[in-house]
This record gives C-alpha cells, structure tokens and sequence, in this order.
C-alpha cells in the first residue's frame, strides 16, 4: 500500500466517523442531564431512512438532514415525557423505541429502497487543502464532516468551560443541589434530551447522503451502530473529546476490517465486519483500567512521588458516571 | 461579578416566623410556629428527631411551602417559593448531607448557580474565594476535587458559596454531625465572626453541648410544637426537659470484660490508598468495648473493615477465636460470629424497598425454606419491634422509618449469639435518648459476653462507653488506652497529632 492510499484511507475515516461523532455528542449531551436515551439505535435507522426520503423527494440535502433531526427530536422527546415528567423506568422505553423505530424504518422505507437520492459532495477549504498530509486528511472532506469536528470543540468547550454547562453537569449529577442553585431541572433535562435526541437524529441522513448512500433496508447496515454509539459514551466518560476518539477509533477498526480483506482470505469476511465491535469493548475497557481494584493496589505500592503522578494520569483517564443518571428528579 | 458580601455591605436582617403550620399526611410537623429572630446572633433551635426542626427551616429556605402561616423579613412578607427565591432574598442553608458535586473541582462547585456571562472568570473567582477563606481561616485547596474533601471541609466550602451567593441569614441543619472535634472549633469561630458582622445565624441541633457552646438564644422543638425560647446561659437539665418532657440520666460504664481473647490482630499490615496502617498488635477480650477515636479518614474505617474481612490485609493476622480467617471474606467472619454494622444504614445496612419483616426473613437463621412464612416474620417482627421500641410496623419498608429507627431496626436485626458486634459510628444523627437506647442494647449484649469495636467522632461517647480506646492519627495507631483514666482534653490532643511521644513511650509507633 502506497503511502496515499493510506492517507486516503485515513481521510475516509475521518468522514465515516462523522455520523458517529454527531450521535455520540448528542447522547453524551442528554446523559450528562442524568437521562439515557436508550432509542439511538432506532433513531438513526429511522431518521437515515426519512432523511433519504425528505432529500429525494425535495432534492435538497438540508431538507434531509433537518428531517432527520426533527425525527430525532420526536423521539426523545417521548423519552423525555416518559422519564422526566411520567417517571417511568428510561430503560424500558428506550429499548422498546429503539426496536419500534428500526421496524418502522424497515417498513416504511420500502417504496424508496434502491431510489437514487443527492449526495454531499466534498468542499475543500482553499489554502489548507494544500497544507501537506493534513490537508488530505482534513481540509478536503464534506460540510458534515467540518461541522462534526467543530462540534467536538464546541460541545466540550460547553460543558466543562461555561456557566450552563456546569449546570448540565450539575443536573446529572446531582440534581437537588443542582435544584438549590436555582436551576430549573426539568426544564433542562427536556432541553438536552431534545438537543442530545435532534444531534442523534442527524446521524442517520448524514450516511444515505453521505458515508454510505442510499436506502437499502436492512442491507444500508446500521443496525448496531446506535449501540455502539452508546458504548461510545459510556466508555468516552462523557467527554465529547475522549468520546469522539472513541468513534474514530471505531471508524478505524471499520476501514481497518475492509482493507484487510484481500490479505486475509482464511478469516471469513464476517468475522472482520464484527471484529469491530468487540475490539472496541476490549480498548474502551483498557482505558478504563484505573477504575480497578488491583490496579490501585498496583499504585499504592509505588513510591509516592511516581504514585502521585500515576493517581493524576489515571484520574483524568477515568470516567465515571454521572450521579444521577438515570433517576427521575423529585422536588421533596 | 464579584458579591455583595465583598463590598463589606453589613446587611442586616431579622427573620420572622408567623403561625406557620405544615403537615405531612396525618403528621402535624410544624403546630402554629411564632418566631423571631435578630440579626447579628446566634439562634439555636434544638429538638430531638422528628420535631420539626428540619421542617421548619426547609420552610424558610424555599424547599416546602407552609400550608398556612408568614415568613417576613425584615417586617415584610415574604413568599418563598423555591430554595433559588430564598438565596435571593438573602436566606442560605447549609443542608446536613452537603448539597454539592463530588466529581467537580472546588472551583467549579463554587461557580455553579453563581449568575454571570457565558464563560465564567476562574481568575476573579480565585481570588474572591482566597479572600473570602482567609477571613474565616479556611484552608482549601480550589483545584481539588469536592469528593477527596472530608465533610467537615464540604461544609466550608459550602457556607463560603453561601455567603459569596450574598446570604444573609445562614441556616445550619446539624452540621456538627460527622466532623472532627477541630473542625467544629473551626467552624464555630467562623460562626461567630458572621454573627458579629451582623448575620443571621440559625443553629440546628440535637446535640447540647453544640448549642450550648454556640448561641446566644435558644427555642426548643418538641412534637412540632414551639415549648419555649431560654437565653444563654443554658441550664442543661432545664433544656433537656424541654426537649423530651423528662428527665434523662446517661448509662454508667461497666466493666464487663473477661479473660476470653475473641479476636487478635497480628503484625497487622492494611491499606488503602492513601493511608497505609502498619503493625497493629492487638487483642480483644470477650465482653469487652473498643473505642476507635480519631477524626474522619485517620484509619479507623479502614481497620474496623479489616476486622471483618472487607479489607483483605497486606500482611499480618486476623484471628478470631483461634481461627485464622485474615484472608477469608465477610460470610466466613459472619459464620464465627462477628457482625459489622456500617455507618450508612441505607446503603450498607438495610435493604430500601423491604419491609421490616422481609428484613427478618433474610437476616436470619430460621425458616431458611425455599418459601416464606410469612406469619412467622410478622410475629417475629412485631416481638423485635416491640423489644427494640422501634416506632414503625412489620409491613413498613424501612426506608420511610426515621433515622433512630433505622439504627434501632438494623441492631435488632443481629443474630442473637454474636461474639463480636463491630459498628461505625452507632449512634450518628440520633438524639440522646435513642442513643441511650442504643448503648443499653449494646450493654446488653456486652453482659452475653459480645465484644464491642466501635468508631466514633464524638469523643465524649467514646469515653462514656469504652473500657480500652485506641486512637488513629493519619494511618498511626495507639497501643490502647484505659478509658477510665483518659480525660476528653487528652484525647482531643491526640486525635489532633499532638502528645503520643509523652503519652507512648512506644517509639516504633511514630
């Protein structure tokens, strides 16, 4: 393999990490407000297909991707009034909607299955296009790409630099002393359910108009990647930064089973689309490996002025879940 | 951005309660409450549990409203609807579990809820936050993380938010409950200085001698009913009859121990990051009650959960009758007897959701068929209740039980035939006469031939109760000391660091 093909390839997984990116932003978004949003799974098939869909029948990209996002939006916000004011278990109907809206993509998307729909093509940046290397691999990519990349900035900027984001924090975490600060959690949690659902939402158009178009029912292939999108999360410590590694770490090990292929013809096929999924349980876990009983016996035993290093190094790797995830917030 | 408080605006406020009634379903928690406070004091309002002095104070910071009554401040009525309306007029409280964020940085606990731009100024922050600790004599590190802080310190950092917020009035719902005996002293001072800058302080507490030692008027609560208001100075006797209705005497210490070594620690070695404790050699005789003291996080936890097996230990022994059992887990201690009641009831002890029979059905050692019987706990549930005068019911889940009860429940809930009872903090968060209670059920026992291990940051109830005190100072341990001839001020020395080389001539120790 030449050295462009390489780049090439690269380039490639930066785009096809876009989705990924968007959708992990968005769920990390609504989790750090202490909901899940189990659904994302549905929600990208749904709202790939009804994007397609929107797109081709109106012929315009934005068209498609804000459809996407108002399905997005609908959904969690049936998460939103089912967790947030009818305090029902998340879980149970998360999972339920995210088994409906994959059926219904299927369903419904039947008329358009195999329709030529418009595509985004790749704007390069001029001047940056020309840097050497990065150039390639970031300045020559599609408008959804830019924008997933900003958003990474933007979305940890928001929730660790600034004063509502603290506030986003607070509500996850613990939300009565969130509440005694004057913050008004149920409304927030609606809000970044929403946002977190829309950011979701907007995924599922970006691959049938973009990293992987067209509507081919259950052979487009995204069945899974709501789910790895929420592992992402999970493991990513609900970081929009370590998250997105997360995701093009995931696009990688994508591109990585494809490319491979050829050189290796005794592994089935199969096992190099599935092997993905579980080597990115296996890096997430190493990551979190600081969570570890044995590991802090490790470090106790080391000379302070090292363990004292290590406790940083490890401390800032860890993740841990925000206190009130998942609870349902009451006043008294 | 900066606060009022900076500005050095003395404001001042006077704090009126008007007829205010609240009920909890059939419970009248608050019976036509009339009350009112000056500004530049220190108001204590003692009760036991459930008097309704939580009650009335979650009404003055906004967290419930009054079903009938005023609140006015400063002669003007006022309607406070969340605890967000209180801190703007001026009314901060200090919550006895802190209400902050463990994951976050000080700094960043501090800023949350502050108004201000989008991004918030670490910088002018910093500084105010300095500022402000240096006047209080504070010593917090702002880039730490809230939750490698102990409560005490989580305290701090809460009334300096309070007070950069612009509070006016502070409430405090029993914040001496699970500090060290410095950091109360610490904190009293910082009370008084606000007191004397011309803020409102309102004390809340079961403990006397808190109260006692702290303010200038006291009103007493008893069954949601306001029986009086005294004026320092206090008359013990008089304040308890207050609070109970009858005279209360403490339980005498009585040496029960035997002969019998129940359990024997051995060249000991335990850790847990960051405290490492080295060398314990130590026997426990039969009968006999060990008070751990030191403040929080000197190891004392640690090593009250080595003895249980919670903590597996790096080297040395843990022999329990005989037996060595230093490597083997819990269930295999709870088989020669040994039970640990930890210090979070809810978390650790009890199982919210069950009821009180239900506890009785998996606690113990009868009727272990694979279906329950159900008449057979009732009973046994209405004998325990009735001989552990636990207000509640058999088919009461034990979470709506109050505090006192759930401590007297998780007691009654130990296996008759134990020789060891280890206990974290047993009688945290109760009032004098459950902690009585519970201290003449563990005497009780103690006559059986129990042994008692017990943690405690009330110096005073490890002296009370005690036949031998081992005391913990950052990860050291104490040979043990005779808790007959220790005075209170010896122990608070050394639980501070101060005189183990005049008191132990042990030199390895330190």
């Amino acid at each position: 393999m030449g050295n462009d093909i390489i780049l090439f390839g690269l380039a490639g997984v930066i785009a096809s990490g876009a989705p990924i990116v968007i959708a992990v932003i968005g769920e990390t978004l609504t989790e750090r407000a202490g909901v899940i949003n189990l659904s994302l799974n549905g929600v990208i098939l749904l709202s790939a297909m009804i994007g397609f869909w929107v797109a081709v029948e109106t012929d315009s990209l934005f068209f498609g991707f804000l459809a996407g996002m108002v399905v997005g939006a609908l959904v969690a916000t049936i998460v939103a009034f089912s967790s947030i004011t009818l305090k029902q278990s998340q879980v149970a109907v998360g999972f339920i909607l995210a088994i409906t809206c994959r059926d219904l993509a299927y369903f419904l998307g039947n008329p358009i299955m195999g329709s030529q729909g418009p595509i985004m093509l790749s704007t390069s940046i001029p001047f940056l296009k020309d840097i050497p290397i990065l150039g390639r691999l970031l300045f020559q990519q599609s408008l959804m790409t830019y924008i997933s990349i900003i958003m990474i900035g933007v979305a940890w900027f928001w929730i660790f630099k600034t004063r509502p984001g603290l506030m986003l924090q607070g509500i996850g975490e613990k939300p009565a002393a969130a509440y005694v600060r004057g913050a008004n959690v149920q409304k927030m949690r609606y809000f970044y359910t929403i946002v977190g659902g829309a950011l979701v939402g907007l995924a599922g158009p970006l691959y049938t108009l973009s990293v992987k178009p067209g509507w081919k029912g259950t052979i487009t292939g995204l069945d899974g990647i709501g789910w790895i999108v929420l592992a992402i999360t999970i493991f990513g410590g609900w970081n929009p930064i370590r998250a997105a590694f997360g995701a093009y770490l995931f696009a990688f090990l994508q591109w990585l089973g494809l490319v491979l292929q050829p050189y290796m013809t005794s592994i089935p096929s199969q096992v190099l689309q599935v092997a993905p999924f579980p080597l990115m349980i296996l890096a997430l876990l190493f990551v979190n490996m600081g969570n570890t009983e044995w590991m802090e016996r490790l470090i106790a035993s080391l000379p302070d002025k090292v363990r004292l290093r290590a406790v940083k190094i490890l401390r800032s790797m860890q993740s841990r879940q925000p206190g009130a995830l998942g609870t349902p917030f009451e006043r008294q | 951005m900066s606060s009022p408080f900076l500005k050095i605006k003395r404001e001042k406020m006077n704090v009126e309660f008007k007829n205010i009634n609240k009920h909890f379903g059939p419970v009248h928690a608050n019976v036509d409450i009339n009350l009112s406070i000056k500004s530049g004091s220190i108001f204590g309002i003692l009760g036991e549990n459930g008097a309704g002095k939580s009650t009335l104070m979650k009404v003055l910071s906004g967290f419930i409203q009054p079903d009938s009554g005023e609140i006015l401040l400063d002669d003007k009525v006022v309607t406070i609807d969340s605890p967000a309306d209180a801190i703007n007029y001026g009314i901060g409280m200090l919550h006895q579990d802190p209400l902050d964020f463990p994951p976050m940085r000080l700094i960043e606990n501090f800023i949350v809820g502050q108004k201000g731009g989008l991004v918030p100024s670490y910088k002018s922050t910093m500084k105010d936050f300095e500022e402000l600790q240096k006047k209080f004599g504070f010593s917090l590190d702002p880039e730490a993380y809230v939750d490698t802080l102990t409560v005490g310190e989580r305290q701090q950092l809460e009334i300096l938010r309070l007070l950069w917020m612009g509070a006016n009035a502070l409430i405090l719902d029993e914040p001496t409950t699970g500090i060290s005996s410095l950091q109360k002293e610490k904190l009293f001072a910082a009370l008084k200085i606000l007191a004397e800058q011309g803020k409102t302080i309102i004390f809340v507490s079961h403990k006397l001698e808190d109260v006692e030692a702290l303010c200038s008027r006291v009103a007493i609560l008893r069954k949601g009913i306001l029986v009086g208001e005294v004026p320092a100075p206090f008359d013990s006797d008089e304040l308890v009859e207050m609070m109970f209705g009858k005279v209360i005497t403490l339980g005498e210490r009585n040496n029960l121990s035997q002969e019998k070594v129940v359990l024997e620690l051995k060249d000991l070695y335990v850790e847990q990051y960051p405290l490492r404790i080295e060398n314990v050699n130590f026997q426990l005789r039969a009968g006999e009650v060990i008070g751990l003291a030191g403040m929080e996080g000197s190891g004392q936890d640690i090593l009250l959960r080595a003895c249980v097996g919670l903590i597996r230990p790096i080297s040395g022994k843990v022999i329990v009758k005989e037996k060595d059992l230093s490597h083997k887990n819990y269930l295999e201690y709870m088989e020669n007897g040994v039970s640990f009641l930890p210090a979070s009831r809810l978390e650790e002890g009890l199982v919210p959701g069950l009821t009180l029979a239900e506890h009785f059905t998996i606690a113990g050692d009868e009727k272990k068929g694979l279906f329950i019987d159900k008449d057979y706990f009732k009973e046994k549930a209405e004998k325990m209740i009735d001989e552990y005068h636990i207000i509640g019911r058999p088919d009461l889940n034990v979470e709506s039980l109050s505090g006192g009860n759930q401590q007297r429940a998780a007691l009654s809930l130990l296996k008759n035939s134990l020789s060891i009872i280890l206990l974290e903090h047993p009688t945290r968060g109760l009032d004098i006469e459950s902690a009585i209670y519970m201290w003449g059920k563990l005497k009780e026992r103690c006559q059986q031939g129990t042994s008692i291990f017990f943690i405690s940051g009330d110096l005073e109830e490890i002296l009370q109760y005690s036949d031998r005190i081992l005391v913990f100072f950052s990860g050291h341990v104490s040979p043990p000391m005779d808790a007959s001839t220790t005075t209170l001020d010896q122990l608070g020395q050394l639980i501070g660091g101060k005189g183990w080389k005049q008191v132990f001539d042990t030199k390895e120790k330190l």
